[in-house]
């Protein structure tokens, strides 16, 4: 069997004591428990598992049941041989029970009188940045665990980055495995040490070091006998007491973005949200962002009856004395000290998704209960984790970190991540697949976003297309390489001139020798060569013109945003339809022979997809017709 | 601002994030539902979602994947919960299993197959919700550990665990592809002692036989069921003992395991609870089949 030791024998049973005794006075003290969320990163043998297990089990978290079925199962497939293995009791999902490892986000539950813990069980694996991302964004404290035979490794260095950049202001170094090296002290204080210099170079300003072994559970809920050098704190004493990010929070600005507005009868307008930071309290002055209209705080409402004040981590609903637009994702703060609301930003981005990051894209940003339109620039840099070195980088691949520009659809309010988690941490949404890509963080808003205006010109756009006598109007035809998009748009071209329409075609080929031709055809080059192509033919019909334009396009997502830049209506979406074959037997430009031969990388339809449109304007099926007629087609649908 | 700054106890906090989330669903989702099962947990639920919309109903229905074979008492507090919270209640059951008169009695598994797993399907399916609130809890199994609190569902119902939304602070992505639905778990991150404490202090109504009573009972396989009405086919020479029994989960009387006890208020219910050494869904006999691995599969095929 396992030791466990003196202190928490002790413990265990006082409590089990009180409960037999005076359940009341037990439930009493556990009523004001406070609440602790922390995360646990090591290597895969580094024991966190077992460690988990060990606070589960000290803290009567496992049942007889369970405690029968773990003693079976850790003589069946454990690594301790006889003795239990708490590893089991944490691993989940059946393929990892095989495997061996943790390989997602798994959250445990303990509780002592004094508070209740969720924990976050992150793997340890290079691929799995992800999780560790995910379980350490709701956490107050990270349990970084390192194994005494191997000293601050790789991983150390990689975890205590991510938890530092994730902002958990409290970090603990749990040596781990100390019965392994006889609780030598100097063992203990080589690697404290070794991670204080990591540690202070990479920015976190204070740490505290344990001596602990989750086997045996020395200094897990007391201190253990094992380290007479050790003065404390015990793992457990520690997770007690530390300071929870609730409370510091209260001292900010009030801030509360708005979920929904609760609006039973025409006599009750309420706005219902999680308050960020801050407290509320009837007569407070507050300001709606971003409209920046103020008002005065009236009620603070609960099921329960009102509150003298609300307080950071509480869901309220609050009423203002004055009847003001407000809706979900407006802000309420504090009106003297609100935040700020910019469209272009500086972030550092965690990429998440197996499908690389695509400058010039538009993805939906979710932040606070606000949920934009945003592209991304090419990364500035991307971070090596190992090494914390800066390295040039294109785009972000699975894993990937890295800190790039992105700008908004609209005014996003917003505070940078180092003040606050909830009004500066992002997900990044794909516009196709709905997949969450991406997690952020902002730094802060970039100057151009204050101080490049958009200058107001006196002749309209409305007075450049009525000299034309026309609507502006965007053809944009889109479809395989070789389906006969250049040769319809050339004839349409030429039929709208002969009936005096004022018109401009751009063509792929042609863009590709000047404006566009530092881009190649990677997915990210053919993004920003969209992106491009859609802003000129903004401006050109801005001019008052029908622009025609000839390309693959072959994404949905990119069509999709050039049809967003657009006034409503202007923008046509043509899909010349050609089956690959045909285009293929056709091969005007010797393309495909190509591609097919692999000379020719990433060529749409033979190893890059092309993603027809679900429900364009005009659809020309060219085994079906003739390019004249296709081109009578279109005009007589532009101009009935 | 505030001098002395008030520290959140952990049921507050709780709370907090659970109406958050049913608020979220409500703001982001199309057709929302609560799935209400009229325990414990579905108990809890259900006062924090009139807690987020106060002083509005909460605005979405309740519905209720019945088998017909629920404790009478169960049926009771379902019909006046819906009531005392003004929303719609919707019972749904499913045709097929009605037709051939599907019972625990005599078709093991297939009962709950058939009214709880294809039943819910076809109820989800039938009204166009595309979310479902659901009183799971991450601390109840293991495989429930890892799942997230917006859980998706193929068209067909099915849940990939391999292939899971991160979910970071308190953001949740809630759009769906086409077919696609949501299961959301609003008190993914709660223990069985929170739920009872929350009962406790906000005294929420739950079903009487959670405490204990006299009741009329048969002892079968190690299990003691209660004969809750004269469907119940007793063996040849077998009499149902008066026992005080009460029971830790509620699911069709003839699979319900009860335990023999005598706490008859909230308090000594929690002290049993506490000091008690096997584990919650052990009165089930659902969680059996498959070994180690048995909840995790029936999820992935459709389970809730």
């Amino acid at each position: 069997m396992t030791t466990v030791n003196a202190a928490s024998d002790a413990s265990v049973y006082k409590v089990e004591a009180l409960i037999a005794e005076d359940i009341d006075a037990y439930l009493e003290l556990h009523q004001h428990k406070t609440l602790l969320r922390f995360i646990t990163c090591g290597s895969v043998d580094d024991g966190k598992s077992t460690l988990i297990g060990r606070l589960l089990y000290d803290s009567k978290m496992i049942f007889e049941d369970q405690l029968a079925a773990l003693e079976a199962d850790s003589k069946r497939v454990g690594t301790q041989g006889q003795e239990i293995d708490f590893a089991l009791l944490v691993d989940g999902l059946a393929a990892e029970r095989e495997q061996g490892i943790t390989i997602d986000v798994a959250y445990r539950f303990f509780g002592t009188e004094k508070r209740k813990f969720i924990v976050a069980d992150t793997p340890g694996h290079e691929q799995y940045t992800r999780n560790m991302v995910t379980g350490a964004s709701t956490a107050d404290l990270a349990v970084i665990l390192i194994d005494a035979r191997k000293g601050v490794l790789t991983q150390t260095r990689r975890h205590s980055y991510l938890a530092h950049l994730i902002g958990i202001r409290h970090i603990v170094l749990a040596v781990n495995k100390m019965d392994l090296v006889d609780y030598d002290q100097k063992v203990f204080d080589d690697i404290v040490a070794d991670y204080r210099a990591f540690a202070e170079s990479i920015g976190i300003r204070d740490f505290v070091a344990m001596p602990i072994s989750g086997f045996k559970g020395d200094n897990i809920t007391g201190l253990s006998p094992n380290t007479p050098w050790y003065r404390g704190p015990a793992l457990m004493e520690h997770l007690e007491t530390v300071e929870v990010d609730q409370v510091s929070d209260q001292a900010k600005p009030f801030r509360m973005p708005v979920q929904w507005v609760n609006r039973p009868n025409l006599d009750f307008r309420g706005f219902s949200g999680l308050i960020a930071a801050g407290t509320v309290k009837p007569g407070d002055k507050v300001r709606v962002l971003p409209s920046g209209k103020t008002s005065t705080v009236t009620r603070v409402v609960t099921m329960d009856g009102d509150l003298d004040a609300g307080v950071a981590g509480q869901s309220v609903t609050i009423t203002l004395a004055d009847e003001i637009d407000c809706s979900r994702g407006d802000v309420i703060a504090a009106a003297d000290n609100p935040p700020q609301a910019a469209d272009q930003f500086e972030a550092t981005i965690v990429w998440m998704s197996d499908e690389e990051m695509l400058p010039g894209r538009p993805y939906w940003l979710k932040l606070g209960t606000q949920t934009v339109s945003a592209s991304i620039q090419a990364p500035k840099y991307q971070v090596n984790v190992n090494t914390m070195e800066h390295l040039a980088a294109k785009t972000l691949e699975l894993n990937a970190i890295g800190v790039a520009n992105l700008s908004t659809d609209r005014n996003l309010v917003f505070e940078p991540y180092d003040d606050s988690r909830s009004l500066g941490g992002f997900i990044l949404i794909d516009k196709i697949t709905n997949a969450t890509v991406a997690a952020g963080m902002l730094h802060f808003s970039l100057r151009r976003a204050q101080n490049v205006h958009w200058q107001a010109t006196d002749i309209s756009r409305e007075h450049h297309a009525a000299l034309k006598h026309q609507k502006p109007a965007v053809l944009w035809f889109t479809g395989l390489s070789g389906a006969g998009k250049s040769t319809i748009a050339n004839l349409v071209e030429k039929k709208l001139a002969r009936m005096n329409r004022h018109t401009f075609l751009l063509d792929g080929d042609n863009v590709r020798h000047g404006l566009n031709k530092d881009l190649g055809f990677t997915d990210a080059d053919r993004v920003e060569n969209i992106r491009r192509v859609g802003e000129v033919a903004k401006l050109m019909t801005d001019a008052g013109l029908i622009v025609i334009t000839a390309f693959i396009s072959p994404f949905r997502a990119e069509r999709d945003m050039v049809r967003a830049m657009m006034a409503p209506g202007e923008f046509v979406e043509v899909h010349i339809d050609t089956p690959l074959a045909a285009a293929e037997a056709r091969d005007v430009k010797g393309l495909y022979a190509k591609a097919r031969s692999g000379q020719l990388k990433n060529f749409t339809g033979i190893d890059s997809p092309y993603e027809a449109p679900e429900d364009p304007e005009i659809h020309i099926d060219t085994t079906a017709m003739t390019a004249e007629e296709a081109a009578d087609a279109i005009v007589a649908r532009l101009i009935p | 601002m505030v001098a002395d700054p008030k520290t959140l106890t952990h049921l507050e906090r709780l709370e907090a994030e659970s109406i958050h989330i049913l608020r979220e669903v409500v703001a982001e989702c199309e057709k929302p539902v609560m799935l209400y099962s009229v325990g414990k947990d579905s108990a809890v639920m259900l006062h924090l979602a009139r807690k987020a919309f106060y002083p509005s109903p909460p605005p979405f229905p309740l519905l209720h994947v019945d088998t017909t074979w629920k404790f009478r008492a169960m049926y009771e507090l379902r019909d006046r919960m819906a009531r005392e919270s003004g929303m719609e209640l919707l019972v749904y059951h499913n045709p097929e299993a009605q037709e051939r008169g599907i019972n625990p009695f005599d078709h093991g598994a297939l009962h709950t197959d058939m009214w709880k797993t294809e039943g819910l399907k076809q109820a989800l399916d039938k009204y166009g919700f595309d979310a479902a609130f659901g009183g799971a809890r991450r601390d109840e199994e293991k495989s429930r550990a890892k799942e997230r609190v917006f859980s998706f569902r193929s068209a067909n119902h099915r849940w990939d665990p391999k292939n899971q939304r991160p979910e970071l602070w308190n953001l949740y992505n809630a759009r769906k592809n086409k077919g696609e639905s949501i299961r959301v778990f609003p008190i993914s991150n709660w223990t069985e002692l929170d739920i009872w404490q929350y009962i406790q202090l906000n005294d929420v109504p739950i079903v009487p036989l959670y405490f204990a009573d006299k009741r009329p009972t048969v002892e079968r396989d190690g299990m003691l069921l209660m004969v809750d009405d004269d469907r119940f086919p007793l063996k040849p020479g077998e009499v149902p003992v008066e026992r005080s029994i009460r029971f830790r989960t509620l699911g069709c009387y003839p699979l319900t395991g009860a335990v023999e006890s005598e706490a008859k208020t909230l308090s000594e219910v929690i002290q049993e609870t506490l000091l008690t050494t096997t584990s919650e869904r052990q009165g089930r006999a659902i969680d059996k089949d498959a070994g180690g691995a048995g909840m995790e599969k029936k999820k992935q095929e459709g389970y809730f």
